[in-house]
């Protein structure tokens, strides 16, 4: 659309170069950001360290308490953080584009309960141990209510379905999950401990060795989606338009399908069942990125992992001497958002 | 698919009682009573198990006269059944309400806060006064709890309501504000899971998936109670309800005060909900499904109250009957099999109204 207003009128250039500095100056904005919240997030805690002594710890340890509180806890955890925020945020632009759906959002449409049915079924019926394992059945669980919430989804023809039914659908999914996992956690009093922190969404005191067993799975989505974004573009058209245009329909949603299925059993593993990041993080970004999926899928990426990290930092500073987990943040701040997006006078249209 | 038949023009025939008029329809009277069989046949069926093991010829001497088992089946039994099939009933007409009100064959009260909003109170509840802050125990956690599960549940009813407001109620947006605001009381009530101790947990757990284990008559009389009043006001409503489903246009060029209508019926839903929440805790899409069922069994335009009503008692005997051997000795809680069966529906609904909108 955009090339041809431009052929058409000159000005259009200099509006052209006005959006290029406009993304520049927001990528420069969230790196700054993302900076700031990582800073923050090693620094603040139940013992507080000045960012020189940040700065030290991760130089020049020198093996004090401080040190050891930073290096061995608050830098694995923020790094988990960071890569679960960005995994939820990509997920959710690519959740939201390919499902035509304003509300679309990993944790809403239940892909997170999938992981999370599979991966507690995998550890009390199999005895599967180890992380690497569990979260192979994690992505198999994903991948199963996702395909399930695409099906549901974009069915609907043309214009995707109403928002309404996606998203009782994903009630349902979910509630279906929820209700299965919690029998196998009812039955057994030890995973039900287990399960309740997990359930609520955390990323504190995972470890560093999670943070790699995620990676490899974040990457891998991260490459696929990023692949993806010319294509949804195209489909962004509509369906006919972009098959008319010689685009490999079914291609592209299967790559965006498997993108997200990564992206969010990656996620679930790590931070366990967090919602609403890849609700808020495109609804955000969207004004300054601008639709374009090259550019709005790695900001939501970037948006996703500041606003995990902030989340996580208020959740340490508001009940202590207690914490509160991340997910109950973001639920806090999710739901007025995603309420003031349903009564928004025009409807938001993707 | 299925072969359209051409509409008959069914007997019904109006029941006038002064004013007031009702449709009798035949159909539906044949599903009343199929629906009392059925639901008598499983109560006893369901009060056959437990530590004594009866046949079904012993329940039904030791409930009419007096035998051995009088007291364990009249005392324990007896409102075990008897409340699950009374919850089943109010959830039912509540999301029978519901559907019409949201014009969507969808919602129910879940969405709308009441279940989620009873649970996280229930859930505080358990928790702060659980074994690790000194505990409440005896009446105070017989009569508190579903007391403030009531007033939980309203309270969320009243929150998603006031958000869903804006010059008007829109049915639509009403089912997703519930979505939203359900999503953050889900997630307290998971965080107030992490804080009490794993016993409390546990407790709160079983509360929270909807269970009839150990119900005895105090929760029998607030649901039977509820349903005595606020049926009969249900009822008195049904043109109104029948008059929802056209656009708000045309219910308010008939003359009808719509809000007002509507703020009426929903609030009767929503009591019933939380009330029958209140007694059983959350049990899952009885009050989604049973009115579809019934629309279904009876073919009207509308979800029949009073059938919906029995389908509602029906399902939630039928699945706590499961759901008591299917892991026999252990009980699963009575939620958590509704749940199991009753999302599968909600998608093949869902799939269904979209092939629908199709053709």
């Amino acid at each position: 659309m955009s090339t041809a207003a431009a052929v058409a009128h000159p000005p259009a250039k200099e509006r052209l170069r006005a959006i290029r500095r406009r993304r520049t100056l927001t990528l420069g904005a969230l790196l700054a950001a993302l900076v700031t919240a990582v800073v923050l997030s090693i620094a603040v805690g139940a013992n507080p360290v000045g960012p020189a002594g940040v700065w030290q710890a991760l130089t020049a340890p020198t093996g004090s308490e401080s040190d050891i509180v930073i290096r061995s806890l608050r830098v694995p955890r923020t790094a988990l953080g960071v890569v679960a925020g960005i995994a939820l945020g990509v997920a959710g632009a690519l959740m939201q584009g390919h499902t035509r759906n304003p509300l679309a959002d990993p944790g809403l449409l239940g892909v997170t309960q999938g992981a999370a049915f599979a991966m507690v079924a995998s550890i009390l019926l199999l005895n599967v141990t180890g992380m690497s394992t569990t979260i192979l059945f994690g992505l198999a669980g994903a991948l199963l209510a996702s395909v399930g919430a695409f099906a549901l989804g974009t069915a609907g023809g043309r214009g995707g379905s109403s928002p309404v039914t996606l998203a009782l659908a994903g009630t349902a999914v979910s509630a279906f999950l929820y209700a299965l996992t919690s029998a196998l956690v009812l039955l057994d009093e030890q995973a039900m401990n287990v399960f309740r922190f997990w359930q609520a969404g955390s990323i504190e005191g995972r470890g560093e060795a999670v943070v790699w067993q995620v990676l490899p799975f974040v990457a891998a989505g991260l490459v696929l989606a990023f692949a993806n974004a010319p294509g949804l573009n195209t489909l962004s058209l509509g369906e006919d338009v972009a098959r008319s245009l010689g685009q490999n329909i079914a291609l592209t949603r299967a790559v965006g399908i498997a993108a997200i299925t990564l992206l969010t059993a990656a996620a679930v593993a790590a931070a366990g069942a967090v919602a609403f990041v890849g609700l808020m993080v495109p609804h955000m970004i969207r004004p300054l990125a601008g639709p374009d999926n090259r550019w709005l899928l790695p900001y939501s990426g970037l948006l996703g992992a500041i606003m995990m990290l902030v989340a996580d930092v208020v959740g340490r500073v508001v009940a202590l001497p207690g914490e509160l987990e991340v997910g109950v943040v973001l639920a806090l701040l999710g739901a007025p958002f995603f309420v003031a997006l349903v009564r928004r006078r025009k409807p938001v249209r993707l | 698919m299925n072969v359209k038949t051409t509409p008959r023009i069914t007997a019904d025939r109006p029941l006038r009682v002064r004013g007031a008029s009702w449709l009798v329809r035949p159909r539906g009277l044949l599903m009343a009573v199929t629906g009392t069989v059925a639901l008598l046949t499983l109560m006893a069926l369901n009060m056959r198990m437990g530590d004594i093991p009866m046949t079904l010829a012993e329940v039904v001497a030791a409930t009419i006269g007096d035998t051995a088992h009088s007291f364990v089946v009249m005392e324990l039994r007896l409102p075990r059944a008897l409340t699950g099939a009374l919850v089943g009933a109010a959830l039912a007409v509540s999301g029978a309400i519901t559907q019409a009100i949201a014009r969507n064959p969808l919602a129910s009260p879940d969405v709308l806060g009441v279940t989620q909003g009873a649970s996280v109170t229930v859930v505080a509840v358990i928790v702060f006064t659980g074994a690790t802050y000194g505990g409440a125990s005896g009446t105070l956690a017989l009569v508190g709890l579903p007391a403030i599960a009531l007033l939980g549940g309203f309270a969320g009813a009243v929150v998603v309501y006031a958000l869903a407001w804006r010059r008007g109620l829109s049915g639509h947006r009403l089912v997703l504000v519930g979505i939203g605001i359900s999503a953050v009381f889900t997630n307290l009530k998971y965080w107030l899971l992490t804080v009490g101790d794993v016993n409390d947990s546990s407790r709160a757990m079983v509360w929270i998936s909807g269970s009839l284990h150990a119900r005895g008559w105090e929760h029998v009389w607030p649901v039977l109670s509820a349903l005595a009043v606020l049926v009969p006001a249900a009822l008195l409503g049904t043109r109104t309800l029948n008059a929802l489903r056209f656009g708000d246009d045309t219910v308010t060029g008939l003359g009808m005060r719509m809000n007002r209508a509507r703020g009426v019926l929903l609030l009767i839903a929503v009591l019933l909900a939380a009330v029958a929440t209140a007694s059983a805790g959350p049990v899952a899409f009885v009050a989604l499904a049973a009115p579809q069922i019934a629309l279904r069994l009876v073919r009207t335009a509308q979800p029949p109250l009073i059938v919906s009503a029995f389908v509602g008692a029906v399902l939630t005997v039928a699945a706590d009957l499961l759901a008591r051997s299917l892991f026999s000795p252990t009980e699963l809680p009575v939620g958590v099999v509704t749940a199991v069966l009753g999302a599968p529906y909600l998608i093949y609904l869902l799939i269904r109204i979209r092939r629908e909108r199709r053709t």
